[in-house]
């Protein structure tokens, strides 16, 4: 197991390479989530504060959407 | 355009494709460590070092594919104004950002030993450290606008402008002399790596690539969702 660690004496390089993959890709993945929760928190706050609109945009959210978006390009 | 355009149509496809490029990424990634710190033999020259391959390899051709890939979202979302590019290339930045630190921190550490240098000022080095500033100036500039639409367009042209970086990073290596080795996986004739050390390398690939798949999808919903919050305060505002 110690020589495993050891790595043939290059432990010094390859564990931290190992470790900032690790780190930026967990980094990222949890930085992602987070940011994807809050803003659907937002959202579903901000339509609650407004139940007449919500009820319009359900009904013709696919096409309604679209169409907004095309009419700001 | 816009039946394919249609963020709702594109959360359902997203929803029921995200559980299995998680899972797959899961999976891959075990499998992938696995085989790259006990399922593979030392180097005959660099020794265990080789391991670091397993990890700068896979993000070095992430750098470029994430690259890739938004440059095209650009082309599309200048051309078409497909609103999904635009948001794709915004949500895949920093994901783009974090595989080219990735690569240029591990090839650091591979170089100390195997180089006897940390870094050299050579084409293929400073074209990948060129590559992750865009990534960075990318990220900047579409944030450096109130008008997102303004944001988006800069960024784009910014994308496509860059992406001459993208074959010189390819082939700095024949082009330019340098200390980094040339292509040995990708080239003509076959690679040039043992099956025991080419196979641990695909698995950490197909692992980054499906890492790259979830995450993003994660990151383009928070856009949708983000885009959605946006034109609702303006409508607010706008009574």
């Amino acid at each position: 197991m110690a020589e495993f660690f050891a790595m043939g004496g290059y432990a010094a390089y390859i564990w931290p390479a190992w470790g900032v993959g690790a780190l930026v890709l967990a980094g990222l993945l949890v930085a992602s989530l987070r940011s994807l929760k809050s803003r659907e928190a937002t959202l579903k706050a901000l339509e609650e504060s407004r139940p007449r609109r919500r009820r319009r945009r359900d009904t013709v959210s696919a096409t309604s959407n679209a169409a907004t978006e095309g009419g700001e390009g | 355009m816009h039946r394919f355009a249609n963020p709702a149509r594109f959360l359902r496809i997203a929803n029921a494709v995200a559980p299995w490029s998680a899972g797959l990424t899961v999976i891959l990634l075990i499998a992938g460590v696995y085989l790259s710190l006990f399922g593979s033999p030392p180097d005959y020259q660099q020794g265990e070092t080789v391991r670091i391959m397993y990890i700068h390899v896979p993000a070095a051709w992430m750098s470029l594919f994430v690259y890739s890939n938004m440059a095209i979202a650009a082309a599309v979302g200048l051309v078409w104004k497909h609103p999904l590019a635009d948001l794709f290339a915004k949500a895949a930045a920093p994901i783009g950002a974090g595989f080219t630190a990735v690569c240029l921190i591990t090839g650091s550490l591979w170089g100390a030993p195997m180089w006897g240098t940390w870094w050299v000022w050579d084409a293929r080095l400073t074209s990948v450290l060129i590559l992750f500033f865009l990534y960075l100036g990318y990220m900047a500039l579409v944030n450096a606008f109130d008008d997102p639409e303004r944001g988006m367009r800069s960024g784009n042209i910014l994308l496509l402008v860059g992406a001459v970086n993208v074959p010189i990073i390819k082939f700095s290596v024949d082009w330019w002399n340098t200390l980094h080795q040339p292509s040995s996986v990708v080239k003509m004739g076959g690679p040039a790596v043992d099956p025991a050390m080419l196979i641990p390398l695909l698995v950490m690939g197909a692992a980054f690539t499906t890492y790259f798949i979830s995450v993003a999808l994660v990151r383009l919903k928070a856009e949708i969702i983000g885009r959605k919050i946006q034109t609702l305060r303006m409508s607010e505002a706008q009574g």
